[in-house]
């Protein structure tokens, strides 16, 4: 039998506040444990929260951004367990008025992929179980009040390759928006998924399982695939799949039972009495939508348009909004978006891929680049030479003008030392004359090579091939 | 509505508390004379009438989003049973 899986993802992101979603401490990664906290994160009694205004902003951008309907009332609730994760034994965050519903996401094949709720809650601490063995865990709550906004969607989702997508493209415009680094390693990003499959073609759907630490896009389509072909065996078996979370082991490669239906937590939400409701009216929601940056789709779009620039370039350009930014900015100062899109594919791509560089870190200086591509069209700089220069600029931040200056980068495109150059080489060869004018033409290029090594280089490649043409001519008898 | 011994002792297990079958049974019966002064507030009429968020009018208090001191460490570590490695020490409970 042929199933088609259904698919839907639950996705937490830390939002970029400098301050915790109830209290003033610091959210800064990766600080020693436990020096970001105070008695409102740690829970101690006779404390009192109090909302962070930016929490509430960022998850409206969010939701915004996805096509969500907005709130105009909207509260906070107490979800309820024990866990050493969690100080007071519960966690604040929304149930039933979430600030954002009903929105949705569009894949590149035009597939609509709902967003059901986007909601604020904080983060829990960060456990560190029996580092030897000793039977204990160690707990850290400096994540703990951390705001994060929870997005759900609706499970529209059928492959893993569309959930891969569907949270590629949820990644880059929380970015764009600036309210979240969504960085998967360091868990900003974290992303859990809801499976089950049904016969194709049928309408009701099967018994569901959670998967759960999934730490990279790659996990997401693993955990998945995997999980699929589980299922597709156990249904074709005749068994039935049991309702339960899963873990993804990446180390194997698998998922693992953790626990099954019967466990399934009671949280008891309650609104919490600490936190009074939310009231949004139009106007701070209509400020908020006019805040938003062009997002990556529409971006995309237009660099297309404006620039015609293919699809494939567009959309590695706008991965991320700095880099697109940097695109544009190189424009300011030069005219061929196709050859400056080149450049930055090609030899910028490489360059931060070999210094583990993320687009945001990015420093270089979009007119150096400018200047070196306009020095390349120019016929100044060769392309080789270009790139050279173009290395030294984004190691050191020189402009591309001292560095040539420094490594008498020029290249010599003055016909008559040239040419004095080419005549030379010819008269040093005569064997390769004689067989580039018996039909062997291609000698002509070892010829250039010679006049290369001459010139240390810096000879224009374009005008040798015409001197070494014009010069060989001569020759013939 | 009534509650059986049987959800006072899931309710119990819920909120980690330990109570002896006698005590059960003596708090399913306080837990059902509380649910019959709640069946008389059923009994009202509230067709239109919006859910209770909270019972202060008070709405949309925010902080600004600043950064102020957190605790000495040694002091949020206070209040711990056992601390190692500048974290608080707690029973391996695994996920």
């Amino acid at each position: 039998m042929k199933f088609e899986a259904v698919i839907g993802l639950e996705v937490h992101a830390e939002l970029s506040t400098a301050s915790k979603i109830f209290c003033a401490c610091a959210t800064k990664y990766g600080a020693e444990a436990n020096t970001q906290t105070c008695p409102v994160c740690l829970g101690l009694p006779g404390t009192l929260p109090v909302l962070n205004e930016k929490a509430v902003e960022y998850c409206i951008r969010a939701g915004l951004a996805l096509n969500c309907r907005i709130a105009d009332f909207s509260k906070l609730d107490r979800k309820n367990y024990f866990y050493p994760d969690l100080p007071k034994a519960y966690q604040i965050s929304q149930y039933d008025l979430p600030l954002c519903r009903d929105g949705f996401l569009t894949l590149a094949s035009g597939k609509r992929i709902g967003i059901t709720r986007i909601h604020i809650e904080e983060d829990a601490g960060k456990l560190m179980h029996s580092p030897e063995g000793e039977g204990f865990s160690l707990v850290d709550y400096n994540r703990a009040g951390v705001p994060l906004i929870e997005i759900v969607t609706a499970p529209d989702l059928a492959t893993p390759e569309e959930a891969v997508e569907f949270l590629e493209k949820l990644r880059r415009i929380l970015i764009y928006l600036g309210i979240s680094d969504c960085k998967m390693e360091e868990g900003s990003l974290r992303c859990d998924a809801n499976i089950s499959l049904k016969p194709a073609g049928a309408e009701t759907l099967g018994t569901k399982t959670e998967l759960k630490n999934i730490n990279s896009f790659k996990a997401l389509g693993r955990a998945l695939a995997y999980e699929i072909e589980r299922q597709a065996e156990l249904l074709a078996e005749g068994k039935t799949v049991k309702q339960e979370t899963r873990k993804w082991e990446e180390a194997k490669q698998r998922t693992l039972s953790l626990r099954s239906k019967e466990d399934t937590q009671d949280y008891r939400y309650f609104p919490d009495p600490d936190l009074v409701p939310v009231e949004l009216d139009q106007a701070y929601v209509a400020a908020i939508a006019a805040s938003l940056p062009e997002l990556p789709e529409a971006k995309k779009r237009r660099l297309i348009e404006e620039y015609k620039l293919p699809e494939y370039d567009a959309d590695l350009l706008t991965g991320s909004r700095h880099l697109a930014d940097f695109f544009e900015a190189v424009l300011k100062d030069y005219c061929n978006p196709k050859a400056a899109s080149n450049f930055i594919m090609g030899e910028l791509f490489r360059l931060m891929g070999e210094e583990g560089l993320a687009p945001e870190a990015l420093a270089l200086n979009p007119a150096h680049l400018a200047d070196i591509l306009r020095r390349i069209d120019q016929g100044e700089l060769s392309v080789s030479q270009g790139k050279k220069v173009f290395e030294k600029a984004f190691r050191t931040g020189a402009s591309p003008a001292e560095i040539i200056a420094a490594e008498g980068l020029r290249q010599i495109s003055d016909e008559a030392s040239l040419r004095t150059v080419v005549t030379q080489v010819l008269a040093a060869h005569p064997q390769s004359v004689n067989d580039y004018l018996n039909g062997k033409t291609k000698v002509a290029q070892f010829l250039t090579g010679q006049v290369m090594r001459e010139t240390k280089g810096q000879a224009n490649p374009q005008l040798i091939k015409e001197l070494l043409e014009e010069e060989l001519a001569k020759l013939r008898p | 509505m009534r509650v059986s011994e049987e959800e006072v002792r899931r309710v119990a297990e819920l909120a980690r508390l330990a109570f002896s079958e006698a005590e059960l049974r003596q708090l399913a019966g306080e837990f059902n004379r509380i649910l019959e002064a709640f069946a008389k507030l059923n009994e009202v009429d509230t067709t239109g009438v919006p859910p209770t968020a909270h019972v202060l009018k008070v709405k949309n208090r925010f902080r600004a989003d600043q950064v102020r001191p957190s605790l000495p460490r040694a002091e949020a570590l206070g209040n711990a049973n056992a601390v190692k490695d500048g974290s608080f020490v707690a029973p391996l409970i695994m996920e």
